[in-house]
Protein backbone atom coordinates (compact mmCIF):
# COMPACT_ATOMS: atom_id res chain seq x y z
CA UNK A 1 0.00 0.00 0.00
CA UNK A 2 2.80 3.11 1.09
CA UNK A 3 6.24 3.18 0.80
CA UNK A 4 5.77 5.99 3.35
CA UNK A 5 8.36 5.49 6.53
CA UNK A 6 6.88 4.81 9.86
CA UNK A 7 3.13 5.55 8.16
CA UNK A 8 1.31 7.97 11.16
CA UNK A 9 -2.47 7.60 10.19
CA UNK A 10 -4.36 10.93 10.10
CA UNK A 11 -8.41 10.59 9.79
CA UNK A 12 -9.70 13.47 8.15
CA UNK A 13 -12.10 15.66 9.71
CA UNK A 14 -14.45 17.69 7.48
CA UNK A 15 -16.71 20.70 7.90
CA UNK A 16 -18.30 21.37 4.86
CA UNK A 17 -16.83 19.72 2.22
CA UNK A 18 -13.37 21.30 3.73
CA UNK A 19 -10.95 19.91 6.25
CA UNK A 20 -11.37 20.84 9.52
CA UNK A 21 -8.62 22.35 11.52
CA UNK A 22 -8.14 20.05 14.32
CA UNK A 23 -7.27 17.69 11.01
CA UNK A 24 -4.07 20.08 10.44
CA UNK A 25 -3.02 20.11 14.00
CA UNK A 26 -2.91 16.23 14.00
CA UNK A 27 -1.14 16.19 10.69
CA UNK A 28 1.05 18.49 12.40
CA UNK A 29 2.02 16.32 15.54
CA UNK A 30 1.75 13.39 13.11
CA UNK A 31 5.07 15.06 11.54
CA UNK A 32 6.60 15.06 14.60
CA UNK A 33 6.24 11.21 14.97
CA UNK A 34 6.95 9.72 11.48
CA UNK A 35 5.84 10.28 8.29
CA UNK A 36 1.64 11.22 8.10
CA UNK A 37 -0.40 9.72 6.30
CA UNK A 38 -4.08 11.24 5.86
CA UNK A 39 -7.31 8.54 5.24
CA UNK A 40 -10.43 9.88 3.81
CA UNK A 41 -13.88 8.86 4.16
CA UNK A 42 -16.96 10.05 1.94
CA UNK A 43 -16.95 11.35 -1.28
CA UNK A 44 -13.76 12.17 -3.55
CA UNK A 45 -11.43 14.92 -2.05
CA UNK A 46 -11.29 17.89 -4.58
CA UNK A 47 -7.89 19.03 -5.21
CA UNK A 48 -7.59 21.61 -2.86
CA UNK A 49 -8.23 19.50 0.00
CA UNK A 50 -5.64 16.81 -1.19
CA UNK A 51 -3.19 20.04 -1.58
CA UNK A 52 -3.69 21.35 1.80
CA UNK A 53 -3.18 17.98 3.39
CA UNK A 54 0.36 17.88 1.76
CA UNK A 55 1.39 21.33 2.72
CA UNK A 56 0.62 19.81 6.26
CA UNK A 57 3.22 16.78 5.13
CA UNK A 58 0.10 14.16 4.11
CA UNK A 59 2.54 12.26 1.79
CA UNK A 60 -0.56 10.04 0.82
CA UNK A 61 -4.27 10.33 0.78
CA UNK A 62 -6.29 7.18 1.18
CA UNK A 63 -9.28 7.88 -0.02
CA UNK A 64 -12.41 5.32 1.03
CA UNK A 65 -14.72 6.67 -1.28
CA UNK A 66 -17.61 4.98 0.98
CA UNK A 67 -20.38 8.33 0.96
CA UNK A 68 -22.70 8.53 3.32
CA UNK A 69 -21.82 5.43 5.36
CA UNK A 70 -19.07 6.42 6.78
CA UNK A 71 -22.13 8.29 8.90
CA UNK A 72 -22.09 3.87 10.36
CA UNK A 73 -18.83 3.53 13.21
CA UNK A 74 -18.87 -0.20 12.56
CA UNK A 75 -18.55 0.88 8.21
CA UNK A 76 -16.44 3.66 9.22
CA UNK A 77 -14.11 1.53 11.48
CA UNK A 78 -13.52 -1.08 8.71
CA UNK A 79 -12.92 1.86 6.06
CA UNK A 80 -10.16 2.61 8.65
CA UNK A 81 -9.12 -0.70 9.51
CA UNK A 82 -8.61 -1.37 5.34
CA UNK A 83 -6.27 1.86 5.25
CA UNK A 84 -4.44 1.58 8.12
CA UNK A 85 -3.21 -1.93 7.93
CA UNK A 86 0.67 -0.37 8.08
CA UNK A 87 0.62 2.55 10.52
CA UNK A 88 1.45 1.27 14.03
CA UNK A 89 -0.48 4.75 15.33
CA UNK A 90 -4.04 6.03 14.07
CA UNK A 91 -4.65 9.62 15.01
CA UNK A 92 -8.56 11.21 15.16
CA UNK A 93 -10.04 14.36 16.61
CA UNK A 94 -11.83 13.18 19.83
CA UNK A 95 -15.24 13.77 19.06
CA UNK A 96 -18.29 11.31 20.02
CA UNK A 97 -18.51 10.02 16.70
CA UNK A 98 -15.19 9.14 16.43
CA UNK A 99 -14.52 7.83 19.71
CA UNK A 100 -17.48 5.09 18.59
CA UNK A 101 -15.73 4.78 14.96
CA UNK A 102 -12.64 3.96 16.56
CA UNK A 103 -14.32 1.62 19.36
CA UNK A 104 -15.41 -0.57 16.48
CA UNK A 105 -12.23 0.28 14.50
CA UNK A 106 -10.31 -1.20 18.05
CA UNK A 107 -12.56 -4.00 18.30
CA UNK A 108 -11.43 -5.52 14.89
CA UNK A 109 -8.28 -4.94 14.92
CA UNK A 110 -7.29 -5.47 18.49
CA UNK A 111 -5.87 -2.06 19.17
CA UNK A 112 -5.25 0.19 22.36
CA UNK A 113 -7.51 3.43 22.60
CA UNK A 114 -7.07 6.45 24.25
CA UNK A 115 -8.80 9.78 23.20
CA UNK A 116 -9.37 13.40 24.84
CA UNK A 117 -5.77 13.30 24.61
CA UNK A 118 -3.29 16.35 24.68
CA UNK A 119 -0.26 14.99 22.84
CA UNK A 120 1.15 12.11 22.18
CA UNK A 121 5.14 10.72 21.77
CA UNK A 122 7.08 7.16 21.47
CA UNK A 123 8.96 6.39 24.21
CA UNK A 124 10.85 3.45 23.49
CA UNK A 125 9.16 2.36 20.47
CA UNK A 126 5.89 2.88 22.40
CA UNK A 127 2.91 5.04 22.22
CA UNK A 128 2.28 6.88 24.89
CA UNK A 129 -0.31 9.51 25.42
CA UNK A 130 -0.97 11.82 27.67
CA UNK A 131 -3.95 13.76 28.92
CA UNK A 132 -6.06 15.67 31.55
CA UNK A 133 -8.36 14.34 34.21
CA UNK A 134 -10.75 14.68 36.23
CA UNK A 135 -11.75 17.76 35.28
CA UNK A 136 -8.04 19.39 34.38
CA UNK A 137 -6.98 18.62 37.63
CA UNK A 138 -4.30 15.77 37.49
CA UNK A 139 -2.18 15.03 34.45
CA UNK A 140 -1.96 11.62 33.36
CA UNK A 141 0.33 9.29 30.85
CA UNK A 142 -0.72 6.18 29.29
CA UNK A 143 0.94 3.49 27.59
CA UNK A 144 -0.46 1.74 24.61
CA UNK A 145 0.78 -2.04 23.62
CA UNK A 146 1.11 -2.39 19.90
CA UNK A 147 -1.31 -1.21 17.72
CA UNK A 148 -2.37 2.41 18.57
CA UNK A 149 -5.13 4.80 18.23
CA UNK A 150 -5.54 8.43 19.85
CA UNK A 151 -7.96 10.43 19.83
CA UNK A 152 -6.53 14.41 20.30
CA UNK A 153 -8.51 17.29 21.53
CA UNK A 154 -8.48 20.66 19.73
CA UNK A 155 -5.79 22.92 20.39
CA UNK A 156 -3.28 20.70 21.80
CA UNK A 157 -1.32 21.27 18.96
CA UNK A 158 -0.55 24.71 16.80
CA UNK A 159 -0.78 23.88 13.29
CA UNK A 160 1.77 24.84 10.96
CA UNK A 161 2.74 23.84 7.27
CA UNK A 162 5.54 21.53 6.92
CA UNK A 163 9.00 23.17 6.34
CA UNK A 164 9.47 20.76 2.76
CA UNK A 165 5.81 20.44 1.65
CA UNK A 166 5.63 17.67 -0.74
CA UNK A 167 2.42 17.19 -2.94
CA UNK A 168 0.63 13.85 -1.52
CA UNK A 169 -0.40 11.09 -3.70
CA UNK A 170 -4.16 9.90 -3.77
CA UNK A 171 -4.43 6.24 -2.90
CA UNK A 172 -7.87 5.05 -3.28
CA UNK A 173 -8.63 1.96 -0.97
CA UNK A 174 -11.15 -0.52 -1.56
CA UNK A 175 -13.10 -2.15 1.44
CA UNK A 176 -15.40 -4.63 1.96
CA UNK A 177 -18.12 -2.88 3.91
CA UNK A 178 -19.96 -5.05 7.12
CA UNK A 179 -23.30 -4.89 7.49
CA UNK A 180 -24.81 -3.26 10.17
CA UNK A 181 -28.25 -3.86 11.96
CA UNK A 182 -28.89 -0.13 12.14
CA UNK A 183 -30.44 2.24 9.37
CA UNK A 184 -30.23 6.02 9.93
CA UNK A 185 -33.74 7.28 8.37
CA UNK A 186 -32.96 10.87 8.58
CA UNK A 187 -30.32 13.40 8.72
CA UNK A 188 -31.56 16.50 9.23
CA UNK A 189 -28.08 19.05 9.00
CA UNK A 190 -28.06 21.54 11.88
CA UNK A 191 -27.19 25.23 11.19
CA UNK A 192 -23.78 26.17 11.97
CA UNK A 193 -22.88 28.59 14.83
CA UNK A 194 -21.27 31.43 12.91
CA UNK A 195 -18.00 32.02 12.82
CA UNK A 196 -15.19 29.65 14.22
CA UNK A 197 -16.38 26.60 16.09
CA UNK A 198 -16.74 26.38 19.84
CA UNK A 199 -14.62 22.85 19.92
CA UNK A 200 -11.52 24.62 18.18
CA UNK A 201 -12.08 28.26 18.64
CA UNK A 202 -8.91 30.32 20.37
CA UNK A 203 -10.74 32.56 22.44
CA UNK A 204 -14.19 31.52 24.18
CA UNK A 205 -16.44 33.97 25.68
CA UNK A 206 -19.30 32.41 27.64
CA UNK A 207 -22.39 33.47 29.79
CA UNK A 208 -24.02 32.08 32.33
CA UNK A 209 -26.90 32.69 34.41
CA UNK A 210 -26.13 36.22 35.31
CA UNK A 211 -26.28 37.37 31.70
CA UNK A 212 -30.35 36.90 32.11
CA UNK A 213 -30.53 36.02 28.74
CA UNK A 214 -28.76 39.05 26.95
CA UNK A 215 -25.81 38.19 25.17
CA UNK A 216 -24.97 41.02 23.39
CA UNK A 217 -22.09 42.34 25.29
CA UNK A 218 -20.98 38.60 25.65
CA UNK A 219 -20.87 38.29 21.67
CA UNK A 220 -19.40 41.49 21.21
CA UNK A 221 -16.04 40.35 23.39
CA UNK A 222 -16.30 37.32 21.70
CA UNK A 223 -16.46 38.97 18.09
CA UNK A 224 -13.49 41.49 19.08
CA UNK A 225 -11.27 38.83 20.12
CA UNK A 226 -12.06 36.65 17.47
CA UNK A 227 -13.70 33.84 19.56
CA UNK A 228 -16.90 31.75 19.67
CA UNK A 229 -19.67 32.25 21.84
CA UNK A 230 -20.41 29.47 24.39
CA UNK A 231 -22.92 28.84 27.38
CA UNK A 232 -23.66 27.57 31.00
CA UNK A 233 -25.84 24.54 31.32
CA UNK A 234 -28.16 27.24 33.12
CA UNK A 235 -28.77 29.31 29.98
CA UNK A 236 -29.41 26.67 27.61
CA UNK A 237 -31.82 24.92 30.19
CA UNK A 238 -33.58 28.71 29.82
CA UNK A 239 -33.37 28.48 26.58
CA UNK A 240 -31.58 31.78 26.30
CA UNK A 241 -28.99 30.16 23.67
CA UNK A 242 -29.17 26.69 21.81
CA UNK A 243 -26.71 23.15 23.25
CA UNK A 244 -24.55 23.49 20.23
CA UNK A 245 -23.26 26.76 22.75
CA UNK A 246 -23.25 24.59 26.05
CA UNK A 247 -19.47 24.12 27.54
CA UNK A 248 -19.62 21.53 29.64
CA UNK A 249 -18.71 17.72 30.09
CA UNK A 250 -22.05 16.65 28.68
CA UNK A 251 -21.86 19.56 25.93
CA UNK A 252 -18.64 20.34 24.08
CA UNK A 253 -14.97 20.81 25.86
CA UNK A 254 -13.25 23.40 25.03
CA UNK A 255 -9.55 24.19 25.57
CA UNK A 256 -8.84 27.63 24.17
CA UNK A 257 -5.84 29.95 25.07
CA UNK A 258 -8.18 32.10 26.46
CA UNK A 259 -11.77 31.78 28.24
CA UNK A 260 -13.83 34.30 29.58
CA UNK A 261 -16.76 32.93 32.13
CA UNK A 262 -19.41 35.76 32.75
CA UNK A 263 -21.81 35.55 35.16
CA UNK A 264 -20.97 32.03 35.40
CA UNK A 265 -20.72 30.64 38.73
CA UNK A 266 -18.38 27.38 38.10
CA UNK A 267 -20.46 24.02 38.69
CA UNK A 268 -18.00 21.02 38.39
CA UNK A 269 -19.79 20.02 35.06
CA UNK A 270 -19.26 23.18 33.73
CA UNK A 271 -15.64 23.35 34.76
CA UNK A 272 -14.78 19.79 33.46
CA UNK A 273 -15.58 21.06 30.00
CA UNK A 274 -13.21 24.30 30.19
CA UNK A 275 -10.57 23.78 33.28
CA UNK A 276 -7.78 23.08 30.67
CA UNK A 277 -8.19 26.02 29.36
CA UNK A 278 -5.04 28.45 28.66
CA UNK A 279 -5.61 31.44 30.43
CA UNK A 280 -9.27 31.76 32.27
CA UNK A 281 -11.12 34.63 33.06
CA UNK A 282 -14.31 35.66 35.02
CA UNK A 283 -16.49 38.13 35.87
CA UNK A 284 -18.81 37.34 38.47
CA UNK A 285 -21.48 38.91 41.13
CA UNK A 286 -20.26 36.69 43.91
CA UNK A 287 -16.74 36.84 45.18
CA UNK A 288 -17.75 32.84 46.65
CA UNK A 289 -17.99 31.65 43.01
CA UNK A 290 -16.49 28.53 42.54
CA UNK A 291 -14.87 29.90 38.92
CA UNK A 292 -12.83 32.01 41.04
CA UNK A 293 -10.82 29.29 42.23
CA UNK A 294 -9.78 28.26 38.79
CA UNK A 295 -9.41 31.39 37.26
CA UNK A 296 -5.74 33.32 36.37
CA UNK A 297 -7.79 36.90 36.67
CA UNK A 298 -11.05 37.39 38.34
CA UNK A 299 -13.15 40.21 38.18
CA UNK A 300 -16.06 40.65 41.30
CA UNK A 301 -18.70 42.60 39.40
CA UNK A 302 -21.58 43.01 37.38
CA UNK A 303 -20.66 41.69 33.48
CA UNK A 304 -23.08 44.72 32.65
CA UNK A 305 -20.57 47.14 34.09
CA UNK A 306 -17.12 45.39 33.52
CA UNK A 307 -18.08 44.02 29.94
CA UNK A 308 -18.13 47.50 27.78
CA UNK A 309 -15.30 48.80 29.58
CA UNK A 310 -13.40 46.43 29.01
CA UNK A 311 -14.47 46.60 25.40
CA UNK A 312 -13.57 50.37 24.93
CA UNK A 313 -10.44 49.87 26.91
CA UNK A 314 -9.17 46.89 24.02
CA UNK A 315 -10.36 49.02 21.01
CA UNK A 316 -8.84 52.04 22.35
CA UNK A 317 -5.23 50.15 23.21
CA UNK A 318 -5.52 48.39 19.34
CA UNK A 319 -6.69 52.00 18.15
CA UNK A 320 -3.91 53.62 19.54
CA UNK B 1 -40.36 -5.32 28.27
CA UNK B 2 -37.41 -6.18 29.80
CA UNK B 3 -34.89 -3.71 30.35
CA UNK B 4 -31.31 -4.13 32.09
CA UNK B 5 -29.12 -1.34 32.58
CA UNK B 6 -25.81 -1.23 33.17
CA UNK B 7 -24.55 1.57 35.94
CA UNK B 8 -21.15 2.40 37.42
CA UNK B 9 -19.81 3.10 40.44
CA UNK B 10 -17.96 6.49 40.35
CA UNK B 11 -16.47 8.74 42.91
CA UNK B 12 -18.60 11.97 44.11
CA UNK B 13 -17.99 15.00 41.60
CA UNK B 14 -17.61 17.01 44.04
CA UNK B 15 -14.85 14.90 46.13
CA UNK B 16 -11.32 15.18 45.61
CA UNK B 17 -10.40 12.49 42.84
CA UNK B 18 -7.19 10.98 42.67
CA UNK B 19 -5.38 7.89 41.59
CA UNK B 20 -3.84 5.08 43.20
CA UNK B 21 -1.45 2.70 41.44
CA UNK B 22 -2.87 3.44 38.16
CA UNK B 23 -6.27 3.51 38.23
CA UNK B 24 -8.92 5.80 39.50
CA UNK B 25 -9.60 5.51 43.56
CA UNK B 26 -12.61 4.64 44.34
CA UNK B 27 -14.18 4.49 47.81
CA UNK B 28 -17.98 4.08 48.94
CA UNK B 29 -17.77 7.25 51.30
CA UNK B 30 -17.72 9.74 48.83
CA UNK B 31 -19.25 7.67 45.78
CA UNK B 32 -22.50 6.38 44.28
CA UNK B 33 -24.11 5.98 40.87
CA UNK B 34 -22.24 7.68 37.96
CA UNK B 35 -24.85 11.00 38.02
CA UNK B 36 -25.33 10.20 33.80
CA UNK B 37 -26.48 6.57 34.24
CA UNK B 38 -30.16 8.38 35.96
CA UNK B 39 -30.91 9.13 32.84
CA UNK B 40 -30.80 5.61 31.63
CA UNK B 41 -32.34 4.36 34.63
CA UNK B 42 -35.18 6.69 34.14
CA UNK B 43 -35.81 5.97 30.32
CA UNK B 44 -35.81 2.42 31.65
CA UNK B 45 -38.37 3.19 34.38
CA UNK B 46 -40.39 5.18 31.88
CA UNK B 47 -40.62 1.92 28.66
CA UNK B 48 -41.83 -0.48 31.28
CA UNK B 49 -44.14 2.03 32.61
CA UNK B 50 -45.74 2.79 29.31
CA UNK B 51 -45.78 -0.78 28.49
CA UNK B 52 -47.66 -1.61 31.26
CA UNK B 53 -45.68 -4.45 31.86
CA UNK B 54 -41.98 -5.74 32.22
CA UNK B 55 -38.85 -5.41 34.25
CA UNK B 56 -35.35 -3.48 34.99
CA UNK B 57 -32.27 -4.97 35.68
CA UNK B 58 -29.64 -2.91 36.67
CA UNK B 59 -25.91 -4.62 36.66
CA UNK B 60 -22.86 -2.74 38.07
CA UNK B 61 -19.23 -4.63 37.55
CA UNK B 62 -16.63 -3.68 40.05
CA UNK B 63 -15.22 -3.85 43.60
CA UNK B 64 -17.26 -4.59 47.10
CA UNK B 65 -17.94 -0.81 46.61
CA UNK B 66 -20.22 -0.78 43.62
CA UNK B 67 -23.00 -2.24 44.86
CA UNK B 68 -23.58 1.02 46.09
CA UNK B 69 -24.37 2.16 42.48
CA UNK B 70 -27.02 -0.62 41.65
CA UNK B 71 -28.28 -0.30 45.30
CA UNK B 72 -28.97 3.68 43.94
CA UNK B 73 -30.76 2.33 40.68
CA UNK B 74 -33.03 -0.03 43.16
CA UNK B 75 -34.02 3.51 44.98
CA UNK B 76 -34.61 4.62 41.77
CA UNK B 77 -37.37 1.80 40.82
CA UNK B 78 -35.13 -0.89 39.15
CA UNK B 79 -36.43 -4.41 39.97
CA UNK B 80 -33.89 -6.53 39.86
CA UNK B 81 -29.87 -5.80 40.85
CA UNK B 82 -27.03 -7.88 39.57
CA UNK B 83 -23.07 -7.09 41.24
CA UNK B 84 -20.45 -9.05 38.80
CA UNK B 85 -17.98 -8.64 41.92
CA UNK B 86 -14.10 -10.05 40.94
CA UNK B 87 -10.74 -9.25 42.24
CA UNK B 88 -9.74 -10.41 38.50
CA UNK B 89 -11.61 -7.32 36.77
CA UNK B 90 -9.82 -4.80 38.79
CA UNK B 91 -7.67 -2.47 36.18
CA UNK B 92 -9.92 -3.96 33.31
CA UNK B 93 -9.71 -1.24 30.02
CA UNK B 94 -12.72 -0.58 28.12
CA UNK B 95 -12.99 -3.78 25.91
CA UNK B 96 -12.13 -5.87 29.42
CA UNK B 97 -15.18 -4.28 31.32
CA UNK B 98 -17.15 -4.78 27.83
CA UNK B 99 -16.56 -8.28 27.89
CA UNK B 100 -17.76 -9.08 31.72
CA UNK B 101 -20.83 -6.51 31.35
CA UNK B 102 -21.67 -9.03 27.77
CA UNK B 103 -21.44 -12.51 29.66
CA UNK B 104 -23.64 -11.11 32.54
CA UNK B 105 -26.57 -9.41 30.04
CA UNK B 106 -26.17 -13.18 28.19
CA UNK B 107 -26.74 -14.85 31.41
CA UNK B 108 -29.67 -12.56 31.77
CA UNK B 109 -30.50 -12.91 28.21
CA UNK B 110 -30.62 -16.76 28.17
CA UNK B 111 -32.89 -17.19 30.59
CA UNK B 112 -35.33 -14.71 29.79
CA UNK B 113 -34.87 -12.49 26.41
CA UNK B 114 -34.08 -8.53 27.17
CA UNK B 115 -35.36 -5.97 24.39
CA UNK B 116 -33.04 -3.75 25.59
CA UNK B 117 -30.27 -2.76 27.33
CA UNK B 118 -29.46 0.72 28.28
CA UNK B 119 -26.49 2.68 29.29
CA UNK B 120 -25.63 6.52 30.03
CA UNK B 121 -23.71 8.59 27.63
CA UNK B 122 -20.32 8.67 29.58
CA UNK B 123 -19.00 8.04 33.13
CA UNK B 124 -18.34 11.62 34.52
CA UNK B 125 -15.01 10.12 36.19
CA UNK B 126 -13.91 8.50 32.99
CA UNK B 127 -15.56 10.16 30.08
CA UNK B 128 -14.37 8.30 27.29
CA UNK B 129 -17.81 7.22 26.29
CA UNK B 130 -16.21 3.96 24.39
CA UNK B 131 -18.23 1.70 26.86
CA UNK B 132 -21.96 1.60 24.56
CA UNK B 133 -20.07 0.92 21.36
CA UNK B 134 -17.92 -1.73 23.19
CA UNK B 135 -20.93 -3.41 24.35
CA UNK B 136 -23.10 -3.71 21.10
CA UNK B 137 -20.16 -4.61 19.01
CA UNK B 138 -19.42 -7.37 22.29
CA UNK B 139 -22.86 -8.89 21.91
CA UNK B 140 -23.79 -8.14 18.68
CA UNK B 141 -26.81 -6.73 19.37
CA UNK B 142 -27.98 -3.60 17.70
CA UNK B 143 -26.26 0.03 18.31
CA UNK B 144 -28.05 3.10 19.23
CA UNK B 145 -25.85 5.50 20.77
CA UNK B 146 -26.24 8.91 21.97
CA UNK B 147 -30.11 8.94 22.36
CA UNK B 148 -31.65 12.33 22.80
CA UNK B 149 -35.08 10.67 22.01
CA UNK B 150 -36.10 7.45 22.16
CA UNK B 151 -39.02 4.87 20.32
CA UNK B 152 -39.41 1.38 21.10
CA UNK B 153 -42.17 -0.21 19.05
CA UNK B 154 -42.72 -3.25 17.04
CA UNK B 155 -39.81 -4.91 17.54
CA UNK B 156 -38.00 -1.82 16.82
CA UNK B 157 -36.19 0.91 18.06
CA UNK B 158 -36.28 4.12 16.85
CA UNK B 159 -33.38 7.30 18.54
CA UNK B 160 -32.41 11.05 17.36
CA UNK B 161 -29.03 11.54 17.95
CA UNK B 162 -27.63 14.95 17.90
CA UNK B 163 -24.06 15.33 16.42
CA UNK B 164 -22.71 18.27 15.43
CA UNK B 165 -23.25 18.55 11.58
CA UNK B 166 -26.50 17.10 12.04
CA UNK B 167 -29.46 15.87 13.73
CA UNK B 168 -29.59 11.99 12.61
CA UNK B 169 -32.78 9.19 13.08
CA UNK B 170 -31.80 5.99 13.47
CA UNK B 171 -33.59 2.69 13.79
CA UNK B 172 -32.61 -0.88 14.54
CA UNK B 173 -34.33 -4.16 15.42
CA UNK B 174 -34.09 -5.29 19.60
CA UNK B 175 -32.23 -6.28 20.79
CA UNK B 176 -30.37 -3.46 21.22
CA UNK B 177 -27.95 -1.59 22.93
CA UNK B 178 -29.02 2.51 23.78
CA UNK B 179 -26.76 5.41 25.20
CA UNK B 180 -28.95 7.97 26.39
CA UNK B 181 -28.00 11.72 26.81
CA UNK B 182 -28.68 13.74 29.85
CA UNK B 183 -31.68 15.63 27.64
CA UNK B 184 -33.60 12.54 27.14
CA UNK B 185 -35.22 12.76 30.29
CA UNK B 186 -35.23 14.59 33.69
CA UNK B 187 -34.46 11.81 36.52
CA UNK B 188 -36.88 11.34 38.84
CA UNK B 189 -36.14 11.07 42.68
CA UNK B 190 -36.13 8.49 45.19
CA UNK B 191 -39.03 7.90 47.20
CA UNK B 192 -39.02 6.77 50.87
CA UNK B 193 -41.03 3.35 50.05
CA UNK B 194 -38.31 2.36 47.40
CA UNK B 195 -34.94 3.82 49.89
CA UNK B 196 -36.37 1.27 52.06
CA UNK B 197 -37.11 -1.72 50.27
CA UNK B 198 -33.60 -1.05 48.34
CA UNK B 199 -31.82 -1.75 51.60
CA UNK B 200 -33.30 -5.18 52.36
CA UNK B 201 -33.80 -6.22 48.75
CA UNK B 202 -30.98 -8.55 47.32
CA UNK B 203 -28.08 -7.92 45.31
CA UNK B 204 -27.51 -10.91 42.91
CA UNK B 205 -23.72 -11.90 43.60
CA UNK B 206 -21.34 -12.94 40.62
CA UNK B 207 -17.89 -13.96 40.01
CA UNK B 208 -16.56 -14.10 36.42
CA UNK B 209 -16.52 -18.02 37.21
CA UNK B 210 -20.33 -17.88 37.37
CA UNK B 211 -20.29 -16.06 34.10
CA UNK B 212 -17.14 -18.38 32.40
CA UNK B 213 -15.00 -15.54 31.65
CA UNK B 214 -11.27 -16.71 31.73
CA UNK B 215 -10.04 -14.32 34.19
CA UNK B 216 -6.53 -13.57 32.28
CA UNK B 217 -8.83 -12.64 29.47
CA UNK B 218 -10.13 -9.57 31.39
CA UNK B 219 -7.90 -7.33 34.40
CA UNK B 220 -4.76 -5.51 34.16
CA UNK B 221 -3.25 -8.08 32.80
CA UNK B 222 -5.29 -8.22 29.41
CA UNK B 223 -5.19 -3.91 29.35
CA UNK B 224 -4.39 -2.70 25.70
CA UNK B 225 -3.84 0.51 27.74
CA UNK B 226 -1.72 1.15 31.23
CA UNK B 227 -1.20 4.39 32.99
CA UNK B 228 2.48 5.07 33.57
CA UNK B 229 2.37 8.59 35.42
CA UNK B 230 -0.26 10.00 37.08
CA UNK B 231 0.24 13.53 39.22
CA UNK B 232 -2.21 16.25 40.06
CA UNK B 233 -1.26 19.70 38.46
CA UNK B 234 -0.37 22.34 39.80
CA UNK B 235 -2.97 25.01 40.88
CA UNK B 236 -2.74 28.47 38.94
CA UNK B 237 -0.09 30.56 39.99
CA UNK B 238 0.11 34.50 40.08
CA UNK B 239 -4.03 34.26 40.73
CA UNK B 240 -5.25 37.93 40.94
CA UNK B 241 -8.99 38.73 42.07
CA UNK B 242 -10.21 42.53 41.53
CA UNK B 243 -13.51 43.62 43.00
CA UNK B 244 -14.96 46.12 40.46
CA UNK B 245 -15.17 49.62 41.92
CA UNK B 246 -15.71 51.15 38.75
CA UNK B 247 -12.63 50.37 36.91
CA UNK B 248 -13.08 46.76 36.90
CA UNK B 249 -13.21 46.73 32.85
CA UNK B 250 -10.05 48.57 32.41
CA UNK B 251 -8.62 46.20 34.79
CA UNK B 252 -9.32 43.01 32.53
CA UNK B 253 -8.37 44.46 29.37
CA UNK B 254 -4.95 45.79 30.94
CA UNK B 255 -4.21 41.92 32.27
CA UNK B 256 -5.62 40.75 28.36
CA UNK B 257 -3.32 43.19 27.27
CA UNK B 258 -0.49 42.30 29.06
CA UNK B 259 -0.81 38.22 28.38
CA UNK B 260 -0.70 39.60 24.99
CA UNK B 261 -4.49 38.15 24.41
CA UNK B 262 -6.67 41.06 23.04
Amino acid sequence: MSTADNPIAVLVELRDGAVARPTLEALTLARSLGTPVAVWLGTEPDADAVAQLGEFGAAEVRVAAIGAEARYPAKAGAAIAAATEDASLLLVVSTFLNKEIVTRLAVTTGAGVVVDAAGVEFVDGEVEAFQTVFAATWNVRTRIAGKAIVGVRPNTTTASAAEAPGAASIVPISVQLPATRETVTAVEPVAQIEGVPLAEAPVVVSGGRGTGGDYALVTELAELLGGAVGASRDATDEGWISHEHMVGQTGTTVTPALYVACGISGAVHHRGGMQASGTIVAINMDPDAPIFEICDFGVVGSLFDVLPQAIEAVKAHRGA
Amino acid sequence: MRILVTVKFTPDLQSQRSFTDGTVTRTADDGSMNELDENAVEAALQLVEAAGEGEVYALTVGGADAVAAVRKALQLGANHAIHVNDDAVAGSDVFGTAAVLAAAIRKVHDENPLDLVITGMAALDGLTSMLPTALAAELDWSQLTLASSLEVGDGNATIVRHLPDAHETVTAPLPAVVSVTDELNKPRYPNFKLIMAARKAEVMQWSLADLGVDAASVGAGASRTTVVDASPRPPRAHQQIVTDTGNGGNALAAFLIEKGLA
